[in-house]
């Protein structure tokens, strides 16, 4: 019988291979339809009205007006009198209409009155904050060595011992998710049944939440969703904007595409939280951190969460650590999960600081990282095996030269950084169902959706491999809830659980397929497996029969076969057994600018990325993933951020004219490595998603401060942050 | 409907006419009238970059063209950029070079790369980073959108010369 585990490193057919994605062909000539693409006849807009104000309570609302208007057919009131506005652009009421144009002259029909309340948007400034009476405290700990000491006397100890103490300050502003595709949906109402084609990261799991607003159950809505123009962790929610489509969908008995505006969509869909730090740092004379005692703070909007205590400081674990959260709870729409939430915010506000120990003791900093390594656990030895790998790439040891000690040419200087990250992705719960056909068919069903992350694709080379067919002859049937329910696809947990589930049903069928094909080839189902096209004797490629011959054998009804991952506990690391998934991965990324000191303008030289991720069964869609992950990277290192005004409340930005993002000729060079010893491919599958999203702050940073000799204090790190640090005196 | 008019164009070869009204875009009419939706939206306001198409040969972002000045125009959008069933090179080496992810960009940047070929055959990578610098990508990487690109080219030029 076929074994459910991995081939051993090099003897797979497909996975690990060069593999092009199954769907982009389709993404390539303009016929993958996205939710947004789906027209059905006689459809209606939707749009939505947003409130102008930070923080308001409704007074009066009519929505006779637009009701009335010609070619408005419904308006939805999403807030009532005496509601409370808690941010800038929420949104009030939706209209639906026969085109856009009634819809608009709908929804400046709508009469609101306000009573205009304060507000206070300003994360940066804890002070400011704490007078405002807008902070709660988010936790404090202390770790010492020596446990009895009282804390302060021995902070002021190690401060006193230590052969550099200082003081510094760090921060990353919020940036939103900007998904191409902004968040919405088309919805058909079919009687009692209701589809949403929603864009969305979560076909399992949205139609209850549609169902129950609208009076349905969740057996009666259907969710589809083929294709997805990004989500990066802001769409696992059917949100108000999904429910209020199927509502007016119901409501009219048409179909309706509501779709947020892109100003509506960063206002409201999602935006990772701020991140800043004050922190005094301790270390000896070759760079080992002894002491850490840093105040954070930061928002996630209206209920005031900062960057979760665990990653302060990040990776690395000082034997002496005293950390202070603080949030502030502002008028600012909540935060959602992006990708690899807290980690890269953490990331960015402490290996900064661990690069300054480099820059004031005049050490490399791939020096101090190293000897810091210590302090990161069992990953120690990958860490270092991994640095050695990115330096060999970014050629370290040739370009390095102390912080702010590099020649200059004309106004131009030039840096190294570098970071360290970890993340889980270990699989999340996953059912599949493999069907194989008499004609030799075959098809497999998931629940799943793939982000163009290349799920798709996975799970097609998965029954391949399983099957010992080619990647063409499998039928990928995903992005849809009516299938066999998996995860929602974030935190890394998409490809491990869909590889599990697909590889346990994949071997199931084919198990069904090999007893009944075992009396033509007059041996026992044990002795037979699936190769290259064929059913054979194990090794015997004399004894065999094609795959459509194997599957004449299997009678009228297709053999169907059900394979399912349930999350259990992480294998330790020293674990040997056999497994299909794994959980936590280590990476290393470096980085390489030139600052031009006269303009402040930093472009990146070169990146590199070494990853290690267990197997990868798809090399292809696996670098991509990485050189994508370096690129948001680079976004919010050098590029994006929210800008809150003061003295409005609003959010200035929220359109791509003032939103800047890096476009091609801002990226330079990427350089993407994946680590895959054995002893990682025998890990079996682990996401991928968000470890390489999370380094590129700090080692940006890093680079510019080697570059400059000062620390540019918060990212994104525009000419004016850097002009103001280079006339400043950090 | 009064209001309305009737456009007449050549798109993708063939010639189609459609009523529409004086505030709508070219974006406007190819999806939700004409429902081809290859051609994306990402902002309507000419940023992203996704919603490009060719106007009698040149690139325009369709978010920021009125539809009504499209009479007489040539169009072509992501749907008319495969002839005969074969994909043009530029679409094969997106394919293959891992130049998409979710792909909502990439008929824009498949367009704006046809638009720059036509253009300059033998692009330098500066030429090609400068020529799609309008637009955007949230998730693949443009490093491979630029392999891509040259990759084509090369394959563009390696036929004109065979042929
Ligand atoms: S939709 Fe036209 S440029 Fe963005
Ligand atoms: S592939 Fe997603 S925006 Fe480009």
């Amino acid at each position: 019988m076929a074994e459910v585990f991995w081939p051993p490193q090099g003897s797979a057919s497909l996975l690990g291979g060069e593999h092009n994605r199954i769907d982009g062909l389709a993404k390539c000539i303009g016929s993958a339809k996205y939710a947004y693409d789906v027209v059905p006849d006689n459809m209606l807009v939707a749009s939505a009205l947003s409130c102008p104000h930070a923080h308001a309570t409704i007074r009066a609302i009519d929505l006779n007006a637009a009701r009335n208007m010609a070619g408005v057919v419904a308006v939805e009131p999403l807030k009532k009198e005496g509601d409370e506005i808690r941010w800038e652009g929420d949104l009030v009421a939706v209209v639906a209409g026969e085109t856009e144009a009634a819809v608009a002259e709908g929804l400046a029909a709508i009469k609101i009155e306000y009573e205009v309340l304060d507000h206070f948007v300003d994360d940066t400034d804890l002070d400011a904050a704490t007078e405002a009476n807008v902070t709660r405290p988010a936790g404090r700990n202390t770790q010492l060595q020596n446990r009895d000491e009282d804390a302060d006397q021995e902070f002021e100890r190690l401060f006193n011992e230590a052969a550099v103490t200082f003081e510094g300050h760090y921060g990353i502003n919020v940036i939103t998710h900007m998904c191409l595709e902004t968040h919405g949906s088309t919805c058909e109402s079919q009687g009692d049944k209701l589809v949403s084609h929603l864009s969305t990261q979560n076909v399992s799991g949205t139609p209850g939440q549609i169902a129950g607003p609208i009076g349905l159950t969740a057996q009666d809505v259907t969710v589809h969703c083929d294709y997805i123009g990004g989500g990066f962790g802001s769409k696992f929610a059917a949100d108000a904007w999904g429910v209020t489509c199927a509502q007016l969908a119901r409501n009219t008995g048409r179909p309706v595409k509501y779709m947020l505006t892109r100003s509506q969509e960063l206002k409201n869909a999602g935006n990772r939280p701020s991140g800043f730090l004050r922190a005094k740092i301790a270390a000896d004379k070759d760079g080992f951190v002894t002491a850490w005692d840093s105040a954070h703070w930061g928002t996630n909007g209206t209920s005031g969460a900062p960057v979760s205590q665990g990653v302060i400081p990040y990776v690395f674990n000082p034997p002496n650590r005293r950390r202070v959260a603080t949030g502030i709870r502002t008028n600012t729409s909540p935060a959602r999960a992006w990708r690899a939430p807290n980690h890269p915010q953490g990331c960015a506000i402490t290996q900064t600081a661990y690069d300054d120990v480099a820059r004031h003791l005049g050490l490399d900093s791939y020096d101090v990282f190293l000897r810091n390594l210590s302090t990161v656990g069992e990953r120690a030895p990958i860490y270092e095996d991994q640095m050695k790998l990115a330096a060999k790439l970014m050629d370290w040891k040739a370009k390095w030269h102390p912080h702010g000690k590099g020649g200059q040419d004309g106004s131009v200087v030039s840096g190294l950084g570098m970071a360290i990250h970890t993340w889980g992705g270990g699989p999340h719960a996953s059912r599949a169902t493999c069907k194989i056909h008499p004609d030799g068919g075959v098809e497999i069903f998931l629940g799943s959706q793939d982000l163009g992350t290349g799920t798709r694709t996975v799970i097609g080379l998965v029954v391949a491999e399983t099957l010992g067919l080619e990647l063409e002859q499998v039928s990928v049937q995903i992005g849809l809830s009516e299938y066999p329910s998996s995860g929602p696809s974030g935190g890394s947990t998409t490809v491990g659980g869909v590889s599990e589930s697909t590889r346990r049903a994949a071997t199931a069928a084919l198990n069904l397929l090999l007893t009944k094909v075992a009396p033509r080839l007059e041996a026992d189902a044990n002795q037979l497996e699936a190769v290259g096209g064929k059913i054979q004797i194990q090794g015997n490629q004399n004894r065999n029969i094609s795959w459509k011959e194997a599957c004449g054998q299997i009678g009228i009804s297709p053999i169907e076969a059900q394979g399912e991952y349930a999350p259990r506990v992480t294998y330790p690391r020293n674990y040997d057994g056999k497994r299909l998934t794994d959980n936590g991965v280590a990476g290393v990324q470096m980085a390489e600018v030139a600052v031009d000191t006269e303009t402040g303008v930093v472009k990146m030289k070169k990146f590199v990325a070494v990853q290690d991720i267990g197997l990868i069964i798809n090399r292809k869609t696996a670098r991509s993933q990485i050189y994508g992950a370096a690129i948001m990277g680079i976004a919010y290192a050098l590029f994006e951020e929210r800008i809150m005004d003061k003295a409005t409340g609003a959010f200035v930005n929220a359109e791509l004219a003032d939103y800047k993002l890096p476009r091609l000729g801002d990226t330079g060079e990427i350089v993407v490595e994946l680590y895959e010893p054995e002893s990682e491919y025998n890990r079996g599958v682990i996401g991928l998603g968000e470890p390489p999203v999370i380094s590129p702050g700090a080692a940006i940073s890093n680079a510019v401060c080697n570059a400059l000799g000062k620390r540019v204090s918060v990212l994104p790190i525009t000419p004016q942050r850097v002009l103001e640090a280079i006339s400043g005196g950090a | 409907m009064s209001n309305k008019h009737v456009i007449s164009l050549e798109l993708n070869g063939d010639a189609v006419e459609f009523l529409c009204e004086p505030r709508q875009t070219l974006l406007e009419v190819l999806r939700d009238i004409l429902h081809l939706t290859g051609t994306k939206e990402g902002c309507s306001n000419g940023n992203c970059g996704a919603c490009t198409v060719l106007f009698n040969g040149r690139p325009v972002v369709s978010c920021l063209v009125l539809a009504m000045e499209c009479e007489d125009a040539k169009i072509r959008t992501i749907e008319g950029v495969a002839c005969d069933g074969a994909l043009d090179e530029i679409q094969n080496a997106f394919l293959e070079g891992a130049a998409l992810q979710c792909g909502i960009c990439t008929p824009g940047f498949i367009v704006q790369a046809q638009a720059l070929l036509d253009e300059n055959p033998n692009p330098s990578e500066d030429e090609i980073r400068f020529y799609l610098a309008g637009n955007l990508c949230r998730c693949t990487g443009y490093d491979k959108i630029v392999r891509a690109v040259q990759a084509a080219a090369e394959q563009r030029r390696a036929a004109t010369t065979a042929g």
